[in-house]
């Protein structure tokens, strides 16, 4: 269907002459934008390297449920924890799932409320990638106590025939109550920013089902300017709501370690360093998987060469927060005069996991140093590597906080080391496998950007001023 | 023309966000109020042309969000100090300090609770039925197009003088809405 509509001044042509990338190429219309991204769900046919990478994600989440199986049969001895290194893989795949977590909520609610109306054209998958992240992320500290079957009454407050509540004063339940609030929160806001969409792809389906399906999760949404008014309230409430929860949350995370008194654990820094961290890995992901999807599906127009460099900007920012985090640790354990503090930065960086603390340091903190430079900014390929190695940094530092501090404590005596198994392994790489396949199934069977708001940011959005007076 | 049995309304279709607002603000100088606009994506001068009023949803997530606070910090009182105290080294069962995580959290999740489910209640939602989908080119209303429906319900209704005061609106398309 044509559209009569006359071409309207574009304000993107102003900021491509200021040399910045536009946030959406020049020429689309409400039409247009709506088909491009509502026709990657309802093609009929899904492109190849959509079926390999299925296959290839849907292996690796088997991986994850023999491991789980295995473990359920023989116990958390099949891991290579023991006393004292009693945590292990099992909570620096936790952390590190979680703060992978945060940037969704951090661009859809915290940009936001900032106005930084680039956010538009990521937020949805950034969104559904903190869903799935937090999924993998509650998968571990479930299976880490063992009997995943008893942990209801552990750590959720039911009334059980046993008169048992949990301990509301350990941090641990706080974690419970922090990681399910967010996860229940994120469906939430995900879930309705996915309503007019849903809309849009029940009047364009072709297939029956297609049209069941959708219009039954649209709810009958129907446009209306008294909807959208509420809509748009709601939305803007959940965001507030939503800003200070994804701070707490990486904040309760941190509590977990700076609550107990194990030395290089017991710091204030912790709670402002974890969630930098996290916004830092956070932005590593979105960038991983929006650089080959844009390439893959063509979306270049939409995901800009703006949209890669911000988030480059906000994870040399976020970067720099996490190494004066190193920096102040080794400082304050220094300044403590405590010897049991003063030895976890030198063990750290002498003792038997050296080159994993050295390889720490130069993924987050070396390496990243190159997004300084533009050109480097401004190359996908360059970018993709980065943001890989940022999250291999990141997981290597949650490696180094959690076993680095456990194996040497107070006692000599009670000193010893940490290698992972094969099951350590198969357990992480499974979870891999469980985000990739759920991010596979979502790129198929949603809209993976907001048509909506991407309706709103083209220039023929604009209603004039003067007619609020006619 | 054979008109429907019972009518809803009438049904006028635009272009452009501005011909929608604009012929909402004539509707409502007109003297017409028991209307709705229908647009692909929020505008808020729609809402104001439409005389709305503003809405009770921050109440409501205010609401939620003190009985989730209280709720939760109440929760965590009567559970450590009166269903299942723990001494633990002489400490007193009521550690307020330790309960203010959950109850922050308990906070929020009750707001946020109340403000979907708020916001889905209030706008009467779900409905899967609505007599405007009985308009095929509708469908559109979720593409690129935009829709004012004056419904059969306002005093000033009347089929054919509404028709032609659409019409003069310089529209796409009117139609008569079935019930």
């Amino acid at each position: 269907m044509a559209d009569s509509l006359a071409p309207v001044e574009d304000p993107n042509r102003a900021v491509v002459a200021t040399g910045r990338p536009p946030i959406v190429a020049p020429g689309y219309t409400f039409g247009s934008v709506t088909d491009k991204i509502s026709s990657i769900v309802l093609t009929r046919r899904a492109p190849l390297g959509w079926w390999l990478g299925l296959l290839f994600a849907f292996l690796l989440f088997n991986l994850m449920m023999v491991a789980i199986t295995y473990l359920v049969v023989k116990g958390t001895g099949i891991w290579g924890i023991n006393i004292p290194v009693g945590w292990g893989f099992a909570i620096v795949n936790f952390v590190w799932w979680i703060g992978i977590g945060h940037a969704g909520t951090l661009i859809s609610a915290i940009l936001l409320l900032l106005k930084q109306t680039w956010r538009t054209s990521i937020n949805r998958f950034a969104e559904a990638m903190t869903l799935f992240a937090v999924a993998c992320a509650a998968i571990f500290p479930l299976i880490h106590t063992g009997r995943p079957w008893l942990a209801a009454y552990w750590l959720f407050p039911y009334p059980n025939t046993m008169g048992l509540w949990p301990q509301f004063r350990s941090p641990l339940i706080w974690d419970v109550f922090a990681v399910s609030t967010y996860a229940t929160v994120s469906l939430l806001f995900w879930f309705v920013g996915l309503v007019p969409d849903l809309a849009t792809l029940r009047d364009r389906s072709q297939s029956r089902i297609g049209r069941m399906v959708y219009g039954m999760l649209a709810m009958g949404w129907r446009g209306s300017a008294r909807h959208w008014h509420r809509y748009e309230m709601a939305y803007l409430l959940l965001a507030g709501l939503a800003t200070p929860l994804v701070v707490s949350v990486h904040t309760v995370v941190s509590f977990d370690f700076a609550i107990a008194i194990v030395p290089g654990w017991h710091t204030t820094i912790f709670p402002p360093y974890f969630v930098a961290g996290a916004i830092y890995s956070g932005f590593a992901m979105v960038l991983t998987l929006a650089i080959p999807i844009r390439a893959v599906y063509g979306l270049e127009d939409f995901i800009t060469m703006r949209h890669l460099q911000n988030m480059a900007k906000v994870m040399l920012v976020t970067g720099l927060i996490v190494a004066y985090g190193y920096t102040i640790e080794a400082f304050t354990a220094w300044y403590s005069a405590d010897k049991f503090e003063q030895y976890v930065p030198y063990n750290r960086m002498t003792g038997a996991y050296a080159p994993v603390y050295w390889s720490l340091i130069l993924c987050n903190v070396v390496i990243p140093q190159l997004l300084w430079f533009r050109r480097v900014r401004s190359r996908p390929v360059a970018l993709f590597v980065i943001a890989l190695v940022v999250n291999a940094g990141m997981w290597l530092e949650r490696f180094v906080i959690v076993v680095t501090s456990l194996h040497r404590d107070f006692l000599p005596s009670s000193w010893g080391m940490y290698m992972p198994t094969f099951w350590d392994w198969a357990t992480f790489v499974g979870t891999i496998g469980l985000f990739l396949t759920l991010l596979f199934l979502f790129l198929r069977f949603l809209p993976m950007i907001s048509i909506f708001e991407m309706r709103t940011i083209l220039p023929e959005a604009k209603v004039d001023e003067d007619l609020r007076v006619i | 023309m054979a008109k429907p049995a019972t009518v809803y309304g009438v049904l006028a279709e635009f272009d452009d966000p501005n011909a929608l607002v604009a012929a909402t603000t004539r509707a409502y100088r007109e003297g017409y109020r028991r209307m709705d606009a229908y647009s692909p994506f929020p505008i808020e001068e729609l809402h104001e042309a439409l005389g709305g009023h503003h809405t009770r949803l921050p109440l409501v997530v205010l609401i939620g969000g003190i009985l989730g606070g209280v709720g939760g910090y109440a929760l965590q009182y009567w559970t450590q100090a009166i269903a299942y105290p723990i001494n633990v080294g002489g400490r007193p069962y009521h550690s307020w300090p330790a309960f203010i995580p959950v109850t922050f959290e308990c906070t929020i999740l009750a707001a946020a609770l109340s403000a979907v489910l708020g916001m889905i209640a209030l706008n009467g939602l779900p409905m899967p039925y609505h007599p405007v989908f009985n308009v095929p080119r509708f469908a559109l209303a979720s593409r690129n197009r935009f829709f004012l429906c004056i419904e059969a319900v306002d005093p000033k209704f009347d089929v054919e003088r509404t028709r032609r005061f659409l019409e003069t609106l310089e529209p796409r398309e009117v139609t008569t809405v079935a019930e």
